[in-house]
Formats: structure tokens, C-alpha cells, sequence
């Protein structure tokens, strides 16, 4: 079954930590080649849901997940599914840049390389860097070491890394918070310059940006009786910052709360 | 209610801050001495240890060279130390008992011995010049007089200025007498015990941290959880236990249990009775190596751990395995902070004599250690000796030892530095 339109389903996703609810019965469906933010108040689960989609949250002892996320139409919480596989197919890009301490080149090429890529490496290396809008800043340096480079750099490092071993989803958990505005700008064009090719999911606290980039916008909050995030609206994201259907949207996005 | 007028008036404000700034400066002196009084703890540790390898002594012969070589050759003119080996098996054979000629002839027999091995004999069986006094350095320079008054009165003697610490200390064998002991053969068998003692412990620790922190520490399983808990608890217990309890465990499980492994009985190794037991190089490196097996897992651990979260998940984000994932990003980032665990616990299986005591180092032994399997003593095992000997001359090359010893810990010291910052430079 290949449905064509959605790149990921989410259905009665529930997430917990131990025994605590963190995320409780969310639905979406994510639109493939378009950008769809999350946003929400902290603690209201939105990270948590990001990290769902490409099973990292398998990696913090004690975290569960209920429900099923469908990827192509396979449930990605299947047994039978490998979560090294999942994380291959739907990459993440993470709030504070993290290169890892080699060289800008091998920062590009060691997912690759690890996943079998038997091309060619230098022109992968260079194809990355072009998509993330920084090879040509980088093309003379490429045996520095991708710690020597400003934030912002280091964050299109990453996202290079990430495309080097192109997946076809991917998520990027408040790229751009540790970053100056213009730096931030910059991701942010790349982002709309990716989404031609790929399917971006973003988390993000900051509404303008979200507005700015966004083709769909997920609202989320924590349910004060039990704590526990929950999506509160999920639509188009000029629908959703000029006439939201939900009160608490409306209240959040005016700055009325949050 | 006004907040404001709780804080003190200006002038007192001054009063107070001249008072806090008062504190500050009591403790920084406090700081000041307790570092003067460590950095001369020191100087004095090493004072002690210098004055005591270096100084004047007095040598006096038993019977002086000339008259030997006058009562058993030909050529009364010649001196001692030119004469062949025939003669000198010559004068051996005069001038020692029969029970003695008989023992260092089962040790190897005189017409196999080297002229220069024959030499020593005869000066140390024969000659035997004794340090009849020593001095220390500082009394070598202020009462250098009065020393070559009292030698002027001894028959046969004369004043030297010895440096215990030499090269023939350094190069001779373990002898009965100070003047020529040397400590090749406690040296060579620190190299040896830590040598196996590294080789051990090194991998199996940093397995045990990887596995306690890389897998361990993410079961979801709780009681497996609680297991991986008591297990941590244990190690970090372990790294308490005084070291002769380590001994004594040496003792029960390689001395005696594994003998047929540690004596080299397994291999087909053992060649004489002397080493047909599992008094060896490898009890002693096995027991070192269970001495410092805690301590270079905790250390490796905490390394583990400082390994910043966000490169683990950068590489399992890009789809790689959790082994991947540690041995190209966790172990090389983590691999400065092993090193130094690494030579802290070195250091303290290198110093450590009380274990080895227990597991049974020789306290008397001049052959060399050829391997894993063959007896052995240390430096800390021969500096205990000396400094328990009576004689003063005992003392000053227990201080050469302790010189040697620490040379030899600088040494290990200052390359696993240099390894470590080589490292952790190509990684930034």
C-alpha cells in the first residue's frame, strides 16, 4: 500500500516515560514535499512526537510508544521493523548544532559510508554540501575539522549530513534556536529550498518562523488535568495563524498565553 | 512593608564588604599554606631520597688486591682486575669452602663463567671490599675532613664518593652485599608484572565500562536494571579494598588455583623446579591486574559519560548501530579520559609491594626474567627489603631503588601524556 499524498500517519500516537503519559492520542498525517511545523508551549510534547516518527525516543531508557505510525504504510513500531532502518529513512536534525569532531568531509561522508554508499564519495560529499546551501563557504576547507566552523555552519553541516544519505523525511527538532537571526534566515531558506525534494517535520518555539516556513501547522498543549501533551488543532498554516478554529490556538498564537 | 530599608545603611555596607573581603583573604592564605606545605612535603620526601643515594664512603678491603695477586700468580706486578679467567678459577678455588665452591658450581659451573663473572666472584668472595661507613650527601660536604681523618686510621681503606645510583646499579644483579647489588633484575620484573598487568586490565576494563555505560545503562528491563545497579555498586566497592586482600585473592586463584596456567605447566614452558610453581610473573601481573581492574573501569566510565549525548544521537540518527556508534564516536572522544585513568592506575600497580609480597615474589633472586613464567621480584619488593636490612649501606641503595622507581613512573607517566594529547588534539 503506497498512499501518495502522506509521507507519515501518526494515529493514537501515545508516548510515555515510565509510567508517565507525555503524549496522549495524537493524529496527523503529514503531507509529503511540504513543511509542517509543531508548535506549542514547552513541555507540551511536541519534541516528543518528533522523536517518535524516527523512533529516537527508543534510545532514552524507560520511553514507550502506543499507537502506530505509518510510514508508506507500514507501522514503523512493528517488531519486525529495525529501527537502524527507520532513522536511516527519516533523518533528524537537532537543536544545537553537532558535528561530530572530524573533518567537514567526513562529517559528510561517515553516514553515507556506514550505510553501504559504494559511489562516488567526493561527488556525494559535494552534492550534499551544494543542497545545504554551503559548499561554497566550505569547498577550500573540507579537511578542517566541522568544530572550527561558526553555528551556522555547523548547522548546514549537519543538515548536509543528514541529506548525504538521502532520506526521504526529514525531521528537525528547533533547528534554528541556537542560532543568530540571520544564521537563522539562512536555514530557513534552506528549508524551503529542500521541500522540493523532501518531506520536512520542524519543531519550533518561534511563531513567526513557523508561519514563515510552514505549509502545515500542528498546535499542541498539555491537558492540565493529566499532563499529558495532546494536539489541540492540525491545519494549513495560514488557516491556522489567521483563523484558528480552536479557542486555545487563537489564545496561544495572539500571545494571549505560552 | 519596605524591602529596601532591610539592606544596610552605606557606611555599614562598607563595614560589611571590608568584613566579607576579610573572609576571602583568610581563605586564600588558608589555600596559600595547605599548597606550601604539600610542595614541601615534597622537597623533603625528595631530599631524604637524594641525600641518601649520593655520599662519601669508606671502603675498606679484607685482603687488599696486590697481596692476591702477589700470593697466587706469577706476576706480582699485574693488577687485579687483568688477570684470565684461569686464574682467577685458580684463586677461587684456593680461597673459597668446599660447600660454597659446590653451590655456585650447581648454579653454573666455574669453567663455564665468563672472565668478568669470575672477576666479580673474586672481588665479592675473595677481596671483599666493605663499606665500612657511609655518609650522607649533606655530611659528605660538611664533614668532609673529619671522614678522611677516619679512613686515614683503617688499615686497607680508602674515602670514595659513591653514587649509589649508577649505571652498574642499574645494570647488576641482586647481591648480597650493597656495594654490589643491583636492581636489573627487580627492574625487569616491574616491566614485566606491569606489562601484563596492562595488557589484562586495559581491555577488560574498558570492555566492562562500555558495556555498563553504553548498554547497561539503557535496559528497560528493571530488574535487569537492579542487577546492572548492584553490579556498578560492587565495582565502585572494589576500588576500596585495601590491596594485600588482593594478594591474598591472588594467592587463592592464580598462585594456587590456575598454577598449572600461571607456572606455565599448561604451555610446556616450565623448564627447572625453581619455577615449577605459580609463584610467576603472571600471578603477580594477573593480581595487579584485578588490583586496578575497578579503577580503570570507573575511570574509563566517567570518560564514557562526558562523551556529550548530542554525538551519540547524531550518529544513531543517521542510521547507525549502537556499536558504530561507540567505536567511531564514543571510544575515540572518550579515549584521552581512558588514558589518564590508565596511567593513574598504573602508577599505583607499579608502587605497589604489599600484593606482591602475598603472591610470592622472590626477595633473593639474580637470574633475569625471561617471560610470563618465571620468578620474579620488583622494585618495591627489593626497596622493602633493603630499608629492612640493618645496615646503613642497605638504605642508600634502597633510596637509589626509590630513584629509579620514580624515574620509572615518570617515564610511563610523561609518554602516556604525550600519547593522550596527541590524541585528543587530531580529534578537535
Amino acid at each position: 500500500m503506497n498512499n501518495g499524498t502522506y509521507a507519515i500517519e501518526l494515529q493514537n500516537l501515545n508516548c510515555y516515560y515510565e509510567t508517565f503519559r507525555a503524549v496522549k492520542d495524537v493524529n496527523l498525517q503529514v503531507k509529503r514535499n511540504r513543511i509542517t511545523a509543531f508548535i506549542g508551549p514547552s513541555g507540551c510534547g511536541k519534541s516528543t512526537v518528533l522523536r517518535a516518527i524516527n523512533r529516537m525516543n527508543d534510545l532514552i531508557p524507560g520511553a514507550r510508544v502506543e499507537g502506530q505510525v505509518l510510514f508508506k504504510g507500514q507501522n514503523l513500531y512493528d517488531p519486525a521493523v529495525d529501527p537502524v532502518e527507520v532513522r536511516r529513512r527519516i533523518g533528524m536534525v537537532f537543536q544545537k548544532p553537532n558535528p561530530f569532531p572530524k573533518s567537514i568531509y567526513e562529517n559528510v561522508a561517515w553516514g553515507a559510508r556506514i550505510n553501504g554508499f559504494k559511489g562516488n564519495m567526493d561527488e556525494l560529499v559535494e552534492q550534499s554540501l551544494r543542497e545545504a546551501a554551503l559548499w561554497d563557504e566550505v569547498k577550500d576547507k573540507l579537511h578542517q575539522s566541522g568544530l572550527s566552523l561558526s553555528g551556522g555552519q555547523q548547522q548546514r553541516l549537519c543538515i548536509a549530513r543528514a541529506i548525504a544519505i538521502r532520506p526521504e523525511i526529514i525531521l528537525m527538532d528547533e533547528p534554528a534556536s541556537a542560532l543568530d537571526p540571520i544564521a537563522t534566515l539562512k536555514i530557513e531558506d534552506l528549508m524551503r529550498e529542500l521541500v522540493k525534494n523532501y518531506t520536512i517535520i520542524i519543531v519550533t518555539h518561534n511563531m513567526q518562523q513557523a508561519a514563515r516556513v510552514s505549509d502545515y501547522t500542528a498546535f499542541f498543549m498539555m491537558d492540565r488535568a493529566d499532563r499529558a501533551g495532546m494536539l489541540v488543532e492540525f491545519n494549513e498554516t495560514g488557516k491556522i495563524f489567521t483563523n484558528p478554529t480552536d479557542r486555545r490556538t487563537e489564545d496561544y498564537i495572539t500571545g494571549r498565553f505560552g | 512593608m519596605n524591602r529596601v530599608s532591610t539592606f544596610p545603611q552605606e557606611s555599614q555596607l562598607r563595614r560589611l564588604l571590608a568584613r566579607r573581603k576579610r573572609i576571602g583573604w583568610l581563605w586564600q592564605v588558608v589555600f596559600l599554606l595547605a599548597t606550601i606545605l604539600v610542595v614541601l612535603s615534597l622537597i623533603v620526601l625528595l631530599y631524604n631520597i637524594v641525600v641518601g643515594a649520593f655520599g662519601y664512603v669508606i671502603v675498606q678491603d679484607k685482603v687488599s688486591p696486590q697481596e692476591i695477586v702477589q700470593t697466587y700468580t706469577d706476576t706480582p706486578e699485574a693488577a687485579l682486575h687483568t688477570l684470565s679467567a684461569d686464574q682467577y678459577r685458580f684463586i677461587l678455588e684456593q680461597n673459597l669452602s668446599k660447600g660454597l665452591l659446590r653451590r655456585l658450581n650447581s648454579e653454573a659451573p666455574l669453567t663455564e663463567r665468563s672472565r668478568e663473572e669470575l672477576y666479580r666472584l673474586v672481588v665479592e668472595r675473595v677481596v671483599k671490599p666493605r663499606v665500612v661507613q657511609s655518609y650522607s650527601l649533606v655530611d659528605s660536604i660538611f664533614e668532609r675532613d673529619k671522614i678522611f681523618a677516619e679512613a686515614a686510621a683503617l688499615p686497607h681503606s680508602r674515602v670514595e664518593f659513591r653514587r649509589w645510583l649508577n649505571l652498574d646499579f642499574l645494570t647488576g644483579k641482586q647481591a648480597s652485599v650493597p656495594e654490589l647489588a643491583g636492581v636489573r633484575t627487580a627492574l625487569l620484573g616491574s616491566l614485566w608484572v606491569i606489562a601484563i598487568t596492562v595488557v589484562v586490565a586495559l581491555p577488560l576494563g574498558v570492555a566492562a565500562a562500555i558495556y555498563l555505560e553504553e548498554y547497561a545503562a539503557v535496559v528497560a528491563n528493571p530488574w535487569l536494571r537492579r542487577l546492572n545497579a548492584v553490579i556498578q555498586t560492587n565495582i565502585n566497592n572494589l576500588a576500596g579494598v585495601p590491596s594485600i586482600i588482593y594478594g591474598i585473592l591472588g594467592l587463592a586463584i592464580f598462585v594456587r588455583g590456575l598454577e598449572a596456567f600461571t607456572s606455565g605447566a599448561a604451555f610446556g614452558a616450565t623448564a627447572d623446579g625453581a619455577t615449577a610453581n605459580g609463584r610467576t610473573i603472571m600471578s603477580a601481573g594477573l593480581t595487579l591486574a584485578l588490583l586496578i581492574l575497578p579503577i580503570i573501569i570507573i575511570n574509563a566510565q566517567e570518560a564514557i559519560r562526558a562523551v556529550p549525548q548530542s554525538l551519540r544521537q547524531a550518529s544513531m540518527g543517521l542510521g547507525a548501530t549502537r556499536w558504530q556508534t561507540i567505536w567511531h564516536h564514543v571510544l575515540p572522544s572518550a579515549l584521552p579520559g581512558i588514558l589518564t585513568g590508565t596511567i593513574l592506575s598504573v602508577s599505583r600497580a607499579l608502587g605497589e609491594t604489599a600484593p606482591l609480597v602475598v603472591v610470592g615474589a622472590s626477595t633473593f633472586i639474580t637470574i633475569d626474567p625471561d617471560g610470563p613464567f618465571s620468578k620474579f621480584t620488583t622494585l618495591t619488593i627489593q626497596i622493602y627489603q633493603w630499608t629492612a636490612r640493618p645496615q646503613d649501606e642497605f638504605r642508600n641503595i634502597a633510596a637509589a631503588a626509590i630513584i629509579v622507581l620514580l624515574v620509572l613512573l615518570l617515564t610511563l607517566n610523561a609518554a602516556a601524556i604525550l600519547l593522550r594529547n596527541r590524541y585528543s588534539r587530531r580529534l578537535v
